[in-house]
């Protein structure tokens, strides 16, 4: 099979928004879940989430950081070029109900998926409170996307560029101690982030939602290797997820999990580049 | 009596580096030698051994004669996939085991003479039989492993129009993931993927049925539905340490390995770890391969540990010579306790302890007891479950009406009807893993009780 690239822009430095041709996948997507490619033959598979869809039109939305081979060559190819298989929609929708107040964390390219969160929820009737981080202001993702369906929106920026100077968990944190009253908080980013997230608003007992990024090979439930552990109970993400109760997960694992394969990422990364532009070694 | 004819195999200290094929498969001449020793017998007690009564002396018949061309069609009237069940076969346990001939000396080979001549034919070019006139009827097929392929071939024969739905990149289940290059090189599963298609059915890749479609919205579309989704969920032994980096499910481990082609890291994007001591846990042909595939990728010690003796062995026996003729080390009798890291996630070692055999089990194999105070570790760095999978719930768990038993295997009869009016279900998805040819049996079963249903309609 193969699938076409409808357009691609860079948002800003290094993350990117695809669109593909996948009218199949478009008319079962749901947010929350995600798909899998594999630019060709040689690839990888990896997964990336479903930003948005468009049923009518047949398309899925992907937003992507380049920070490896396979983001890397992916953000090279353009308008017209094709994926070789791209498959989805795979894990769980997000569970979207009216609860009363949500906040909507997104750190860093974490903000695309919680994008279309953002906008079910406020659909289905609740009051939306969007904290949106990056570590500078010239990297912060969709603002104006956000803001659009958003009761209120803060911005945190690591270097203090734009909006507040810290991170998203000290807006959290100021609400949960003014005593906002708040029914439900969805937090999607690095891992670092949901850890801390989930270290706050755990004691006010407030349910925490994350979605994991293991690292994936089939996204079916077949291999094992998106394994992570759950109130002490192993679960595969791609199956049993990608969204879990924050309060319950060992993020400790996980990080060490995202690490097993570093050496082996540095050197397709390295002979990538080595390969487009020309080599020095 | 004719002396058994030796397989010609790569020398073991070189393939134990290699990825290449191990048997290299008989000559013209050892095939016609080999195929004279069967006694043709009256009441062919072989063919009893086989679970799609394939006509083996029929064969051998032409094979003896040098008339290759008859020999294949002969078989291809019960086996869709000679070329692969001649070598992954458990012919010992089946065939082979009640060829009369084994009772006082060696078997006739009857798997390596099917391996024979469908490599015969199909470096001749591979014919396509005649289809039967279109019924107009539409069957989809979940699932591209050999229940799947089967029963897709066979209701195509038949004249109806199917559709074959798989999950991942590359079609032929177990066969492309799972079993390495070295014994069942790719591309002969691919020449029997075309074959199926040359058939007329329709293969749709990277369709996990389940989330993309459901069994129920096939339904509605299609006449009957095939279930041959296998039993890929990789099953662990919730030990202390199994999510250690370096601990692979042996379905992981494989599927790195021969699907993504990670043993060509990077001209492959998939990375693997290479281990320089590795453990595997298990005592079946998914050991045996995951042993075989982590020597290759370069490990310098190469342990299995199985918790009975050998003749309780699940894997082929074939395969089990060819690991020790490699170097693979084996520790019988013994059954992990735990997986010990180093503080920082990494695997650094297996504890394990001694077991002993008591009395059989319902199985009629030796249920194994530990031996208390035996305890003792064992290095390694990479460490690969390798004890069992079962179906995948993926299918079941979006289907209304399907009952599964509490295996998670899919509850069927005899001719594959399950609960659910129009679905059909066969494989290792109803009876767990099992092996090749009892999968095909399957789906030849079915495909016959699915031609029934839809002309019936
Ligand atoms: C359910 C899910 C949804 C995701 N959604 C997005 C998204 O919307 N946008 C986005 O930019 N990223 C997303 N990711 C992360 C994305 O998959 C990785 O960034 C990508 O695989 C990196 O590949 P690479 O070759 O470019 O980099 P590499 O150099 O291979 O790796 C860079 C980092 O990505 C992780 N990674 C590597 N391989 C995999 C893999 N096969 N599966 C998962 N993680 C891996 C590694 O731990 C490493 O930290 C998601 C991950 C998961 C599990
Ligand atoms: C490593 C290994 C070695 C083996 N060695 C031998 C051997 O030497 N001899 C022997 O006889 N047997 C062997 N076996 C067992 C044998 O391979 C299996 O019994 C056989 O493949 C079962 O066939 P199947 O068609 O039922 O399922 P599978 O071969 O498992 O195929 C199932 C297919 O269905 C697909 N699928 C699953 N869920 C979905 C879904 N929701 N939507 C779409 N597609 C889906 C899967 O991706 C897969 O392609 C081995 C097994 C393994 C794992
Ligand atoms: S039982 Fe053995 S000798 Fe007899 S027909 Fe079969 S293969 Fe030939
Ligand atoms: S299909 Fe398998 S069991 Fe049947 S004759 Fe061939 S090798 Fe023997
Ligand atoms: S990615 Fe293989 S089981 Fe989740």
């Amino acid at each position: 099979m193969s699938f076409e690239i409808l357009d691609k822009q860079e948002l800003v430095p290094t993350i990117y928004l695809m669109n593909i041709a996948a009218p199949r996948i478009a008319r079962k997507a749901q947010p929350g879940q995600f798909i899998m490619l594999r630019i060709d033959e040689n690839g990888e598979r990896i997964p990336l989430t479903i930003a948005d869809f468009d049923r009518k039109k047949g398309t899925i939305t992907m937003i992507f950081q380049a920070v490896g081979k396979t983001t890397m060559q992916l953000a090279s190819l353009g308008e017209g070029d094709e994926i070789l298989d791209f498959i989805g929609p795979l894990g769980n929708p997000a569970h979207i109900e009216k609860v009363g107040t949500v906040i909507l964390i997104g750190g860093g390219v974490g903000v695309a998926p919680v994008f279309p969160q953002a906008r079910a929820f406020r659909e289905a009737g609740n009051k939306i409170i969007s904290i949106i981080g990056a570590r500078s202001a010239n990297l912060l993702l969709w603002e104006e996307r956000m803001r659009a369906v958003s009761d209120e929106l803060f911005i945190t920026t690591d270097d203090g560029t734009k909006g507040h100077h810290g991170f998203v968990t000290d807006i959290v944190k100021k609400l949960l101690e003014e005593g906002t009253k708040v029914d439900r908080v969805v937090a999607i980013g690095p891992p670092v982030m949901m850890r801390a997230v989930a270290g706050v608003t755990k004691p006010f007992n407030l349910k925490t939602i994350v979605s994991l990024n293991s690292i994936m090979v089939d996204g079916t439930g077949m291999c094992g290797a998106c394994r992570v552990l759950v109130g002490n109970e192993t679960k595969f993400a791609c199956v049993d997820g990608p969204e879990f109760d924050a309060h319950l997960v060992d993020f400790t694992l996980l990080m060490n999990r995202l690490a097993i394969y570093q050496p082996e990422e540095k050197m397709a990364f390295e002979k990538y580049k080595c390969e487009r532009e020309g080599c020095k070694c | 009596m004719l002396e058994r004819q030796k397989m010609p195999v790569q020398e073991a200290k070189k393939r134990a580096s290699n990825f290449d094929e191990v048997a290299l498969g008989f000559t013209q001449e050892q095939a016609i030698e080999e195929a004279k020793r069967c006694l043709q017998c009256k009441k062919p007690s072989c063919m009893t051994g086989c679970p799609v009564e394939v006509k083996i002396p029929a064969f051998l018949k032409y094979v003896a004669e040098g008339d290759f061309d008859s020999a294949i069609k002969e078989i291809k009237i019960d086996n869709a996939l000679p070329a692969v069940c001649g070598r992954v076969c458990p012919q010992e346990t089946q065939c082979e085991q009640v060829c009369v001939l084994g009772k006082k000396g060696a078997s006739v080979s009857i798997g390596r003479l099917e391996r024979f001549v469908s490599d015969h034919e199909r470096k001749k070019g591979v014919q396509v039989p005649e289809k039967a006139k279109p019924s107009g009827k539409k069957v989809a097929v979940v699932g591209s492993g050999p229940a799947g392929l089967t029963a897709a071939a066979d209701l195509s024969k038949m004249g109806h129009s199917v559709t074959i739905f798989e999950a991942l990149h590359e079609a032929g289940g177990v066969l492309i993931y799972g079993i390495p290059e070295f014994r069942l090189p790719k591309e002969i599963v691919r020449a029997e993927v075309e074959y199926v298609k040359k058939l007329g059915v329709t293969v749709l890749l990277d369709h996990v049925i389940g989330k993309i479609e459901t069994a129920d919205e096939l339904l509605s579309e299609f006449d009957a539905v095939f279930l041959g989704t296998g039993a890929g969920l990789p099953v662990f032994m919730n030990i202390d340490g199994e999510n250690l980096n370096g601990v692979y499910s042996a379905n992981e481990f494989l599927t790195r390995v021969n699907l993504m082609k990670s043993y060509k890291f990077p001209e492959y994007d998939t990375p693997i770890k290479k281990g320089k001591r590795v453990v595997v846990v298990g005592g079946g042909n998914v050991a045996m391969d995951s042993a075989r595939c982590a020597l290759r990728l370069g490990a310098s010690d190469v342990t299995i540990v199985y918790r009975r003796g050998e003749d309780e062995m699940p894997a082929r026996a074939e395969e089990i010579e060819h690991a020790k003729e490699e170097g693979i080390i084996f520790r019988l009798l013994t059954n992990p306790v735990r997986i010990i890291g180093d503080g920082k996630n990494w695997v650094t070692h297996v504890e394990c302890i001694n077991m002993h055999l008591c009395e059989p089990d319902e199985s009629g194999r030796c249920r194994p007891a530990a031996t208390p105070g035996t305890e003792h570790k064992i290095e390694a760095d990479v460490v690969v479950i390798a004890i069992g999978t079962s179906p995948n719930p993926l299918v079941p768990r979006t289907t209304k009406g399907l009952e599964i038993t509490k295996h998670g295997t899919i509850v069927a009869k005899e001719n594959g009807e399950t609960t659910k009016k129009g679905v059909y279900a066969g494989g290792d998805a109803i009876t767990g893993s099992a092996t090749v040819i009892s999968a095909m049996g399957a789906g030849k079963k079915a495909a016959r009780a699915i031609d029934e249903y839809i002309r019936g309609k």
